[in-house]
């Protein structure tokens, strides 16, 4: 646990990618295997299912901390951590634990599944009490489930690549799927490479800069293939050695999140990579990105959101033909295969190109993009390569503005984590008639000053207060820009936006200029429907 | 009869002597328990103040101010009562300061801490009735670490950047704070530099006989400074500045209470943060109080809520009061001290 603590402190103390990856290859170096092993588990998220109840546990904590439970909740209110609160009000510590980090797991926290209320108790208190503080902070955050500490699985395939000498992509595939955080697992996840991987190993992706200036510096309309950008999921669907295998840009592997695109595998010729973008799919248009959340939620897929939220792949270019790596031939020439071996009526929908004469022409049909539910056009030169990662030139988004709208703040309330007893959080509303109506959440878009600014405007104005929920006097007014827009019977408004967040502090605007409910109404899309999505 | 002190808009106000403690505002006369600039307001026609904090005062209120310097302990007669100054822990020369009148004893403690400090006169517990306290970090998840340990923290990280040539940037309060790490550094460990802020300070409290480690100002140091061995004393507002560019390759720290909280480090997206206050933790607080013998508390700035409801619930008669002291501050105006609006 002594390594475990240090770990999590090391990583803690930097947001330098490199020196984490530093600290993670000495900590998988020193540690047993299996310790390795339940390090890694957490630290990609995965984790035991959640034994328990923080309800139980604060009670616990609080008796072993000799303090009230109001004041509990000052102190949790203060930290905006909940692990971390335990860690700091716990009696201060007597002794340090030499024990490896998958003794407390396996020995002392996985039997509490079977305990009663009395037996966990004990249990915590005594593991507290053989613990040091950071060792305590490690081991709640561990208890909590609430381990993040600003790894990626990413930087772990890459401390891993480092420990053992392998390629990162074969890392990576080898913490795909079902297995057991067991020393097994990490003896055969750092063993030689014995080229399981490649068979599923993805190409990197072409990712595109904004277009911005004049779109008439880009030359002739004539270069360009145009097609709709949507907005899903970015992955590649790769058929090798007759197995089919979905990774998203976040180098996850989906295959089994979408068995609508396994099935498309045997579809298609043997070598074969795609590239696309995810869809929910219905009745030829997108549905609502929220529908999408819903799915991939889930680690069981029931028939009943298998037909709700059906998937699709909206293909945008081929990569990989009959094994053979195309990324360097002509746009056209891929996009002629990709059309080719895209099985017909399937959900593989080969992305369509607009056509237009001119730029004016295509500025004018970008203004149906909320009404096709995309986000804009991709630009793309024809005649140009597949490159790798974030370049300029081949390849540019050119998005529609998203809406924006005048509201004005009720609510506010601390933020977690670094943010926390900060008010960062806010809610704003839009009148409805003289009456505010909460209309959006947003967290986001001010700067570190202008935050300490409503914060202080927070403290100094509220007019009541409900937990940790402050109702202030309404009167700043933000922009608030979003993507997409839906009716909503959830929401008090009756309107659900996407990607709310803050452009813009109108210091220049009056409570009284903010916009109404009326106004908002009008941006939603005719009928029952959704509006455009991001 | 009135209550000896009563909270008006230029601060506490005790009519008996017609003077003020720690005005917000420019009045008649003024008691100031410490030069820090939330209790030092500048502009009243004159000041009492212990002597030890006298120059720090005089820089902060003008050369041409009516000064009166009180030794620890002195009593003076103001009014109808008397009062004395008794340290308080906090920085060099900060006082308590007691008020008594027809035998009843308040006393307003300013900001404070039990700890002691190489850099001032330690706290002196003074029987009252009541007791005017802070509460800055008045919630039990503040528990300072023994100052050693700190200490240790301190010169391990300064250790560590040196070995990977990196300058260690440590920010801490310029009075006050910043001297107090330095009578706590060795300067065998390595240079150590400071930002004009603290050098200021740093040349009062030498010149009021404070040991202190050797400094170097930034700016004295000529071009071509290797910095990767030194450790350089800034204020917290410094960071992020221009300023810091000339460092090079460099780890930042922050030296102050508010580090106990991990999310308060996050936030200023410093490296590493050591814990060490010059406020009372809240072992510290209720241990004050209950020294103090009072039987009526008034809580100021800080965590009020919750330190009044804890002390209520003690069957004490303690009271928020609003004041405008800000407690440990980085200089930026970024930590919410208060637990009320």
């Amino acid at each position: 646990m002594k390594a475990f603590a240090e770990l999590y402190v090391a990583l803690d103390e930097t947001t330098k990618t490199n020196e984490k990856v530093e600290a993670l290859t000495r900590y998988f170096s020193r540690v047993p295997p299996a310790d390795a092993a339940w390090a890694a588990t957490f630290l990609i998220g995965r984790r035991p299912k959640r034994l328990l109840e923080s309800r139980k546990l604060s009670q616990w904590a609080i008796e072993e901390s000799g303090i009230p439970e109001w004041l509990f909740g000052e102190c949790y209110h203060a930290v905006g951590d909940f692990a971390e609160t335990i860690a700091l009000l716990l009696p201060p510590a007597r002794s340090s634990s030499d024990l490896p980090l998958h003794y407390w797991i396996e020995e002392r926290l996985l039997p509490l599944r079977d305990a009663d209320d009395e037996a966990r108790r004990a249990s915590l208190v005594a593991a507290w009490r053989e613990m040091d503080e950071r060792q305590r902070f490690a081991w709640n955050k561990i208890i909590t489930g609430e381990f993040r500490v600003g790894v990626s699985q990413s930087l772990v395939v890459r401390a891993v690549a480092a420990v053992s000498g392998l390629d990162g992509a074969v890392v990576s595939h080898r913490l795909m799927g079902d297995w057991q955080p067991t020393a097994a697992f990490w003896m055969q996840l750092v063993a030689t490479d014995a080229g399981d991987a490649d068979v599923s190993r993805p190409y990197p992706f072409f990712l595109a800069y904004p277009a911005e200036g004049a779109i008439e510096e880009l030359g002739d309309v004539g270069e360009w293939q145009v097609e709709w950008k949507w907005d899903g999921i970015r992955a590649q669907l790769i058929r090798r050695s007759g197995r089919t295998f979905v990774w998203s840009r976040g180098e996850e592997l989906m295959t089994d999140r979408f068995p609508e695109l396994k099935a498309l595998g045997p579809q298609l010729p043997e070598g074969t990579v795609v590239d696309g973008e995810v869809l929910p799919w219905k009745n030829g248009e997108p549905l609502p990105f929220a529908q999408m959340q819903r799915r991939i939620g889930r680690k069981v897929l029931g028939p009943r959101i298998l037909s709700e939220v059906p998937v699709v792949m909206v293909a945008y270019d081929l990569l990989e033909l009959h094994g053979e790596d195309i990324r360097e031939r002509p746009l056209e020439f891929r996009r002629a295969h990709l059309e080719e071996i895209a099985p017909p009526d399937s959900a593989l929908i080969v992305s369509s190109v607009v056509r237009a004469e001119t730029w004016v022409d295509l500025t004018a049909r970008r203004e149906e993009a909320r009404a096709r539910k995309v986000e804009g056009f991709m630009l793309k030169r024809l005649g140009s390569p597949y490159r790798v990662g974030r370049r300029r030139g081949d390849w540019w988004k050119w998005k529609i503005q998203p809406y924006s709208v005048d509201a004005v703040l009720i609510y506010a309330q601390p933020g977690n984590g670094r943010r926390a007893s900060l008010f960062t959080d806010y809610t704003f509303g839009v009148w409805d008639g003289d009456k505010l109506v909460p209309f959006a959440k947003a967290y986001s878009g001010l700067t570190d000053d202008e935050i300490r600014q409503v914060d202080a405007f927070v403290r100094g104005n509220t007019i009541e207060k409900f937990g940790p929920v402050r109702a202030v006097k309404p009167e700043l007014v933000f922009e608030l820009a979003f993507e997409g827009i839906q009716r909503s019977p959830r929401h008090r408004s009756g309107i659900a936006v996407r990607f709310p967040r803050m452009a813009r502090w109108r210091t220049d605007k009056k409570a009284e200029a903010a916009d109404t409910i009326e106004t908002i109404r009008a941006l939603l899309p005719p009928g029952g429907g959704s509006g455009a999505i991001g | 009869m009135d209550p000896l002190l009563q909270v008006t808009d230029n601060g506490l106000y005790c009519a008996h002597g017609d003077f003020y403690v720690d005005p917000w505002l420019p009045v008649d006369r003024a008691m100031i328990t410490h030069a820090h600039a939330d209790h030092a307001c500048p502009g009243s026609r004159a000041y009492l103040a212990a002597r030890p904090g006298a120059a720090l005062l005089r820089g902060r209120v003008g050369g041409e101010a009516a000064i009166q310097a009180l030794d620890y302990g002195e009593p003076i007669s103001l009014g109808s009562v008397q009062v004395s100054l008794h340290p308080a822990g906090h920085i060099l020369g900060s006082a308590q300061v007691r008020i008594e009148s027809g035998g009843e004893v308040w006393v307003v403690s300013g900001d404070y801490k039990l700890e002691p400090d190489p850099t001032c006169a330690a706290f002196e517990p003074v029987a009252c009735d009541t007791f005017v306290t802070e509460s800055t970090f008045g919630l039990p998840i503040y528990r300072w670490p023994p100052e050693a340990d700190v200490f240790a923290e301190i010169r391990n990280w300064w250790a560590g950047n040196r070995h990977a040539d990196k300058a260690s940037v440590l920010f801490a309060y310029s009075l006050g704070k910043a001297q107090r790490v330095l009578a706590g550094l060795d300067p065998a460990d390595g240079p150590i530099y400071t930002h004009g802020a603290v050098e200021k300070f740093c040349k009062l409290y030498r010149e009021a006989g404070i040991a202190l480690a050797p400094t170097t100002h930034v700016s004295a140091a000529p071009a071509g400074t290797d910095w990767s061995r030194a450790l350089i004393l800034a204020p917290p507002s410094a960071n992020g500045t221009p300023w810091m560019r000339r460092f090079g390759p460099l780890s930042t720290g922050f030296v102050s209470g508010w580090m106990r909280i991990r999310g308060a480090r996050r936030r200023r997206s410093l490296d590493r943060g050591f814990v060490l206050s010059d406020h009372a933790d809240w072992l510290g607080l209720m241990t004050a109080i209950r020294e103090s013998g009072a039987s009526r508390i008034w809580v100021t700035h800080g965590y009020r809520a919750p330190v009044v409801e804890w002390l209520k619930r003690q069957g004490l008669d303690a009271q928020a009061i609003e004041t405008r002291f800000e407690g440990e501050q980085d200089e930026t105006g970024a930590e919410p001290a208060e637990g009320e609006p």
